[in-house]
């Protein structure tokens, strides 16, 4: 059999609850209006890849494939190929011709990073990386590449900064053309994009 | 010890602590790989002699034998054992393993940090053995030596020099295995490099196996470099399809592409080594026309079909065609023959059917039919043991490479090479061979007269070996037969194709049945039918190639299945091609659109050899099977083509994978009856040469202008050159009022090509001509080998 309810459980307790809402109507909101408004990450937020450039626009992927066999994922494809005199990608002889990172594989570990021997693969802090269709995901060499800055040239193109590849990594060209300021890009923070250092990692 | 010869030959050695017996001069380096102890190295290979030049596999030897320790670490692998011998490594020995850091400093002081970009990173002995037998921090901070890179060996092999640590194998493989020291050592101390000679580039045919051996990355291929890494490669073994002698290959493919063909590792058979066709020539089966789906012709155009549309088509027309003829070429599997070979008999009931889409003859026939199946009387490795090796009608370094390696390795030692040839090649000058000079079409004669040749001295130890070419010489193939039967010699027929004798085995000849069951044998016949569930098979022998394109020609044929049959390889190329134009009803199998897919009613897409199992049988008889490279279901062997025909004809095969093919060869077995005797020898022709002619002789270079070495322009790059060739007393007569350099244009029957002019030790009135290397080939521009050609000197 129930126990009789006593005065407090019968008048109290059925309001008590709405104590916290009324304390909540005066405090300070914590929704964030996204996607109206957008917040910044932590600077080192690991974000969508990007792959960049020397100071005239010459690529800085050699098409090692590194990031590719660091890849816990299997997430990167990469098909390398030769530079020639004619077209030039890259500093040196290799640059990679196929440069493909599928998002739908990617746990944005940052391993890549770690391994590319040439800082070409840096992240950025954009995270919105959904789409409709799993083709869409698979982003290719063009939409990983950094854009191009005033002063940069689109390859192929040249070395304008040096006779050689071991100028561009020794660092032994003059500083980079005028007008190289750092522009916004698409992501939230556009850190990356500098010209040196790349990234944040 | 898996070989322990005698017990008097065994060394006692200890090796880090563990006794062993080995034989007497091994080296202390395999003797420690025998307890598991693998001690650095860089320049030793087994196949090649010691050299001791990296100095990386030192270790330290407390007792030599004689109690006394050798004061200083040694290099392993120069060192033989002795008996009584202690041996500490880099495992037990501090000593060792400083010695060896030390070393591996030294040779990475100069060695640039370019891996990310180096063709051998992953798979580079100097970065493995760094990790394992190097120090973790360099000490090094000055600035390493550089040279401008790559320079260009040959078209085809590339040199950084940067990278090389002057281990020697590239020039040690030239110089001692493949016998074209066209690069050597130049330069000192820290100059030292690989050099070239600017005049004579790296054009060896072997070029390739010194980028394989490169224990690091020093030497690439112009051909793979940049194209993947190795941890992207699925490594699959497969066969050399490119010739006769069945080389163990490694295929290296990303993502249903072949990116590379190693050598592998038999060393029954190749060795380690593979000719530059066998390791480069794989982009054939990825061109542009290759065919991808079956087309029927339709109101004079092919047009795409379905699978099924196809059979159903190709059956109507062969039946309304009625009698039908089988052309297959050299380059089908046995698994593929045998399909021919079945269905030659039993869905088209003809023994119509010939492999042979070359130059050949009755007497060849002869010979195929009773002497070439079954047969091994000899391997590889009887060509080393061998007192004398006959060729005739067999140039080895183009045609049969692998046997040109061994006889090479065989000529160093004790074997004398004697060559019925018409000169003396490049090949027979590095075998250090004798030439027997001999005008084409009087092989019979030199060899008949080797019988009793006291400076040959063929007796039960020697071999002969016959090619395919010696067909074209009319009695030579009886009387090699003669010679091997008085002399006691044996004898190997060594075809140019790597199908070719598989076809043999399989019976795709018009008097030969699978098995070498004769077919004019009825016991045989019988044999057969009974293995095939059919009621009987046609009794007469058939036609062979030749007759098949007469026949075709006027209408005694109808219908004809062609598949990988170049017409301008065959006898007569035109008399092919109007043959196939004016044939009622051609079912071409094909793997891309040649001149005959586009002249056929039919037209089926067949497997390349990465897309299907199959088998290579090689000169010696040995089988060589291999499995599916790539998974390609809408890539079908010609074996699944022909059944689903067969099926539409009311004749099943009763198979359809390749797998099937072997079970049901493997049930159907070897003839034990009778074989076919040989047929007597029909009298020659008399002789019709003009005066002032040249008896045309020729034979395929290993790298031209063969359809299966499309697609890589820099191994085409590394083909020898075209040239014509006469001896020094016809040069004078023809060339000599014109100076150097002259031009020679040859007129024959077909037509007339224009070729430089070289002089060589030809016999008087021949002229030498590669047969695959300029314009269409020989057969189609010039004139059939044998018969006579005009010559007419220009000045270039």
């Amino acid at each position: 059999m129930a126990e009789p309810k006593t005065l407090k459980e019968q008048f109290w307790d059925p309001v008590a609850g709405f104590g916290v809402t009324f304390r909540t109507m005066f405090r300070k909101v914590v929704t964030e209006q996204y996607p109206f408004e957008k917040q910044p990450t932590a600077p080192r937020f690991h974000g969508r890849h990007q792959l960049n450039r020397w100071p005239d626009g010459l690529e800085k992927c050699i098409g090692c494939e590194l990031c590719a066999w660091a890849c816990p994922a299997d997430a990167i494809y990469v098909e390398a190929d030769s530079n020639t005199t004619d077209e030039r990608f890259s500093p040196g002889e290799r640059y990679g011709r196929v440069y493909q990172i599928n998002y739908l594989r990617c746990i944005l570990c940052g391993l890549c990073i770690e391994a590319c021997p040439t800082r070409a693969l840096t992240m950025t802090n954009e995270y919105e990386l959904a789409d409709t269709t799993r083709a869409d995901l698979i982003y290719e060499k063009s939409d990983l590449l950094a854009p191009l800055l005033p002063g940069m040239e689109q390859p192929p193109h040249p070395m304008l900064l040096g006779k050689d590849d071991t100028d561009y990594y020794r660092g032994d060209f003059a500083a980079p053309p005028v007008g190289t300021e750092p522009m916004p890009t698409r992501g939230p923070s556009d850190h990356a994009n500098a010209p040196e250092p790349e990234g944040t990692h | 010890m898996t070989t322990t010869p005698e017990k008097t030959g065994l060394v006692n050695v200890t090796i880090d602590g563990i006794q062993i017996s080995v034989p007497k001069d091994t080296l202390v380096i395999r003797a420690a790989e025998q307890i598991g102890v693998q001690v650095p190295r860089f320049c030793d290979h087994p196949l090649l002699a010691p050299v001791g030049a990296c100095r990386q596999c030192l270790v330290d030897i407390p007792d030599a034998g004689n109690g006394k320790p050798i004061p200083k670490p040694q290099a392993s692998c120069t060192l033989p054992v002795a008996e009584g011998m202690v041996v500490q490594t880099q495992v037990t020995s501090p000593v060792a393993d400083k010695a060896q850091q030390g070393i591996m400093e030294f040779l990475l002081i100069n060695h640039p940090l370019d891996c990310p970009v180096c063709d051998k990173g992953g798979e580079c002995p100097l970065q493995n053995q760094a990790m394992s037998n190097g120090r973790g921090e360099t000490r090094f901070d000055g600035v390493k030596r550089t040279f401008p890179k790559p320079i260009a060996l040959s078209p085809q092999v590339l040199l950084d020099r940067e990278r090389c640590i002057v281990c020697q194998r590239c020039t040690r493989f030239t110089d001692e295995i493949a016998g074209d020291p066209f690069i050597a050592l130049i330069e000192r101390g820290a100059q030292q490099q690989i050099g070239v000679a600017d005049d004579a580039p790296f054009l060896s045919y072997f070029s390739g196996n010194t980028i394989q051996i490169c224990p690091v990355g020093a030497l690439t291929s112009a051909e793979y470099r940049f194209r993947s890494r190795p941890f992207d490669l699925v490594s699959t073994p497969s066969v050399a399809e490119h010739d006769s002698c069945g080389a163990a290959i490694r295929v290296d493919h990303r993502r249903g592409k072949v990116m590379r063909r190693l050598a592998g590792n038999d060393a029954e058979v190749n060795e380690e080594w593979i000719s530059d066709k066998d390791r480069f020539a794989f982009h054939y089966a990825r061109q542009p026309d290759r065919l991808s789906h079956p087309m029927v012709r339709e109101d004079g155009e092919l047009r795409p079909a379905s699978w099924s549309e196809a059979f159903a088509v190709a059956a109507r027309g062969l039946r309304a065609a009625g009698s039908s003829a089988v052309l297959t070429g050299g380059r089908v599997t046995a698994e593929d023959a045998y399909a021919y070979s079945k269905f030659a008999r039993v869905a088209l009931g003809t023994n119509d059917i010939d492999f042979r889409a070359r130059p050949h003859s009755a007497e060849e026939a002869d010979f195929l039919t009773s002497f070439v199946p079954l047969s091994n009387e000899v391997e590889y490795a009887d060509l080393e043991t061998a007192s004398v090796v006959v060729l005739a009608g067999l140039e080895p370094e183009d045609e049969a490479a692998s046997i040109f390696l061994r006889l090479r390795k065989a000529s160093k030692a004790k074997t004398r090479i004697v060559a019925v040839a018409p000169f003396t090649t490049r090949g027979l000058q590095k075998m250090n061979g004798r030439l027997i000079p001999t005008v084409p079409g009087e092989e019979a004669d030199a060899l008949r007269a080797l019988a009793d040749d006291g400076e040959t001295a063929l007796d039960a130890g020697g071999v002969i070996l016959v090619g395919e070419r010696l067909a074209q010489s009319h009695g030579a193939l009886t009387a090699a037969l003669e010679l091997a039967r008085t002399t006691g010699a044996r004898l190997a027929w060594v075809p140019r194709r790597a199908g070719d004798r598989g076809a043999v085995e399989t019976g795709c000849l018009p008097t030969l049945l699978p098995g070498g069951r004769p077919v004019a044998d009825a016991g045989a016949r019988v044999d057969a039918a009974t293995a095939w569930g059919t009621g009987s098979l046609p009794d007469t022998a058939g036609r062979d190639g030749n007759a098949i394109i007469a026949a075709l020609a006027k209408g005694q044929l109808g219908g004809l299945v062609i598949g990988g049959v170049d017409p301008r390889d065959t006898s007569d190329p035109a008399a092919t091609l109007a043959a196939i134009d004016f044939a009622q009803f051609v079912v071409s199998l094909e793997l891309r659109l040649t001149e005959v897919a586009a002249r056929a009613d039919v037209v089926f897409p067949v497997a390349p050899v990465t897309d299907k199992a199959g088998t290579f049988i090689t000169w010696e008889g040995r089988p060589r099977p291999f499995e599916a490279v790539l998974a390609n279901p809408a890539s079908l062997p010609d074996l699944r083509i022909l059944a689903g025909i067969a099926e539409e004809l009311g004749s099943p095969l009763g198979f359809r994978t390749p797998h099937d093919v072997r079970a049901e060869m493997e049930s159907m077995g070897p003839w034990d009856g009778a074989r076919a005797p040989l047929g007597p020898v029909k009298e020659k022709k008399a002789g019709r040469t003009k005066a002032r002619a040249f008896v045309l002789s020729s034979w395929k270079h290993l790298l031209d202008l063969g359809s299966m070495q499309d697609g890589d322009a820099h191994l085409a790059a590394t083909a020898r050159a075209a040239v014509a060739r006469v001896n020094p007393a016809a040069y004078d007569a023809l060339f000599g009022m014109l100076g150097e350099p002259a031009t020679a244009t040859l007129t024959g029957d077909r037509g007339s090509v224009t070729l430089p002019v070289e002089v060589g030790d030809l016999p008087d009135g021949v002229v030498w001509v590669p047969a695959n290397s300029a314009g269409r080939g020989v057969l189609a521009d010039l004139a059939s080998p044998g018969s006579s050609v005009t010559i007419k000197g220009a000045r270039r």
